[in-house]
């Protein structure tokens, strides 16, 4: 019996020991946390073993919390802007001016979709050339307006397209970058899933980025890689073992500042969970940035890309 | 037996520094066999077809500055290997032999020039050495380029011919995305100008990055400019790709660079637009 099939048995003979106490009255009380307890160290060990690519199927999870849903419970309020206003509105990247943690803020985010219909408009979180657009569109008012700007990544990767192409995909993405670096307020990145490519990076270039424990940051999909490299897509796992694209990995190597913790079973066992996992440590790095003049924060910035790989910046 | 083996290693040695060429080049566009030297005198155009061959960013740097004018950056040390990746072959495997076949350290040479008598800080791309791909080498050359470039007040100019990242050094080759654009930032700061040329292939990260975001950008004919490959598009969306997609009179039609030029007439534009931005007439 694998882990994951032992920890089936047990929750089915929590839910049965629950029902009996309820139906008969009986205090199972002690029987329960006995089993509860073994539910949770089963868990912990599925999920703090999980291997690249175990993280890389719970970070592709379509319940993995993120975009709009995400956004409205993580924020006090939100406003959405909405379109680039040259070519339209890219329902897979979303942003608007939120609020959070008593502050104003500008925010953008991939949004994957929950039905089919959705997920099919949304291209299951690929941002086409309009998306990216739009986030730089973003980005220029919050800069107007002075606005600390968050950014909440899950996409698989930008759009490859006909449109995309026609549209300049690439100098959107070179474009949200460059505006990025020069945003004069704090910028804090959150990747909550999938962190693909250069998708990921264009909204990625912050003074914080933040992973959560299973989410990925790749330069190429594990596929991808192995179809290039080994030149057969069977080889995805080991490629997922490779590139280091995990949070913990990316801690090490000094690309990301922290690494938010997910409940044992995953961030999708727990929405409220996350969210506020994530609010909590959002508004710390925020209120960390905002305590800097803007000139010394963006000295840093520019020194922490200024050196990235080349400094030994590994810990 | 000592003595055949000093002999391998000093024709070992031979080899490393200088790779032999074969004195004849197959056009893999029309078959013509072509003599090297006369290859060469047409700037790596095939005669018969007008196939345009990948040109060394060496050869690349002497087809477009004033003879004997380049100077090269100096050379610098960075950490190898961060990811101390392996695929079918080990990266270091991969590396090795990338630099014994072009004699360059990684896939871009870059120093201070003069392009019809005007001071530049220019860098090309080998898309031999790797498919041309940005890793960590690639990136901090091109951040210490713009960087000088920004403090002497001299235009940059890069010449593009790169498949994008460099996969084997993971998401720190997808930040050098961010490092070549912060460094672009540094010319911005100073009032520099930056003119791109791109050539076969821009594409991915690079192009993603700091082959989108040049104040002139030039197209040289025959230029393949586009973020996803063509098979990558098919594949993944089922579109069938217009006729000349992603060439780069696709590229100027669609509004993506501000002139095509043959390979021929690629010095004398670069010249010109220098001049206009420098003010010299």
């Amino acid at each position: 019996m694998t882990d994951e099939e032992r920890l089936r048995v047990l929750e089915e003979k929590a839910a049965e020991l629950r029902r009996l106490a309820q139906e008969n009255g009986l205090d199972l009380a002690a029987e329960l946390a006995v089993l509860e307890q073994k539910i949770t160290e089963l868990k912990r060990g599925l999920y703090t073993h999980l291997s690249a690519w175990g993280k890389v199927q719970l970070a592709r999870r379509p319940d993995r919390p993120s975009g709009l849903p995400f956004v409205q419970s993580l924020c006090t309020a939100f406003y959405e802007l909405r379109g680039d206003r040259v070519l339209g509105d890219d329902p897979a990247l979303r942003g608007g001016i939120a609020r959070l943690g008593g502050k104003t803020v500008a925010v953008l985010f991939h949004h994957r979709g929950a039905s089919p219909e959705e997920q099919r408009q949304a291209r299951f979180g690929m941002a086409s050339a309009h998306g990216y657009w739009k986030a730089r569109r973003i980005m220029e008012i919050g800069a107007r307006l002075r606005l600390p700007l968050l950014t909440l990544i899950n996409t698989p990767g930008a759009y490859p397209g006909v449109h995309a192409e026609t549209h300049n995909i690439a100098g959107a993405i070179a474009f949200c970058i460059w505006q990025m670096l020069r945003h004069p307020a704090p910028t804090v990145a959150v990747i909550l899933g999938e962190g693909g490519s250069g998708g990921a990076v264009a909204l990625a270039a912050a003074d914080r980025v933040l992973m959560l424990e299973n989410a990925t940051y790749s330069v190429i999909s594990p596929e991808g890689a192995a179809s290039i490299l080994w030149r057969d897509a069977k080889f995805a796992q080991q490629a997922a073992e490779n590139l280091k694209l995990t949070a913990h990995d990316l801690l090490r190597l000094g690309v990301v500042d922290e690494v938010i913790p997910e409940t044992p079973g995953g961030a999708h066992t727990d929405f409220q969970g996350t969210v506020s996992a994530v609010r909590d440590a959002t508004i710390r790095h925020l209120a960390e940035l905002a305590a800097l003049p803007l000139d010394e924060l963006l000295r840093l910035r520019y020194n922490r890309y200024r050196h990235v790989g080349s400094a030994d910046t590994a810990r | 037996m000592p003595i055949r083996r000093d002999k391998r290693e000093r024709y070992v040695e031979v080899e490393v520094s200088a790779p032999p060429e074969p004195i004849w080049v197959r056009c893999e566009s029309c078959g013509e066999l072509i003599f090297r030297r006369k290859l060469q005198e047409s700037q790596y155009i095939c005669p018969r077809c007008g196939a345009y061959f990948f040109l060394s960013a060496r050869e690349r740097v002497a087809s477009l500055v004033d003879d004997g004018s380049f100077e090269e950056l100096p050379k610098f040390e960075i950490p190898e290997d961060p990811l101390a990746f392996s695929d079918q072959r080990p990266y270091q495997e991969r590396l090795r032999r990338a630099r014994e076949e072009t004699g360059l350290q990684d896939a871009v040479v870059a120093g201070t020039a003069r392009c019809g008598g005007i001071p530049v800080v220019l860098a090309a791309m080998d898309f031999r050495f790797i498919g041309g791909s940005m890793g960590v080498a690639v990136g901090e050359t091109l951040r210490r380029a713009m960087e000088q470039a920004a403090r002497e007040r001299k235009p940059f100019v890069l010449v593009v011919a790169s498949g994008g990242a460099r996969i084997q050094e993971g998401v720190l080759s997808l930040l050098q995305m961010v490092k070549v654009v912060a460094a672009r930032e540094a010319l911005a700061q100073a009032s520099v100008p930056y003119i791109a040329v791109l050539t076969y292939p821009s594409t991915g990260g690079v192009l993603a990055s700091i082959g989108s975001v040049a104040d002139l950008t030039i197209a040289e004919e025959g230029a393949l400019i586009g973020f996803a490959g063509p098979r990558v598009i098919e594949q993944t969306t089922g579109e069938r790709l217009p006729p000349g997609f992603q060439t780069a009179k696709f590229a100027l039609e669609h509004g993506l660079v501000d002139a095509v030029v043959p390979r021929a007439k690629l010095r004398e534009e670069l010249t010109r637009a220098l001049s206009v931005l420098a003010g010299v007439e």
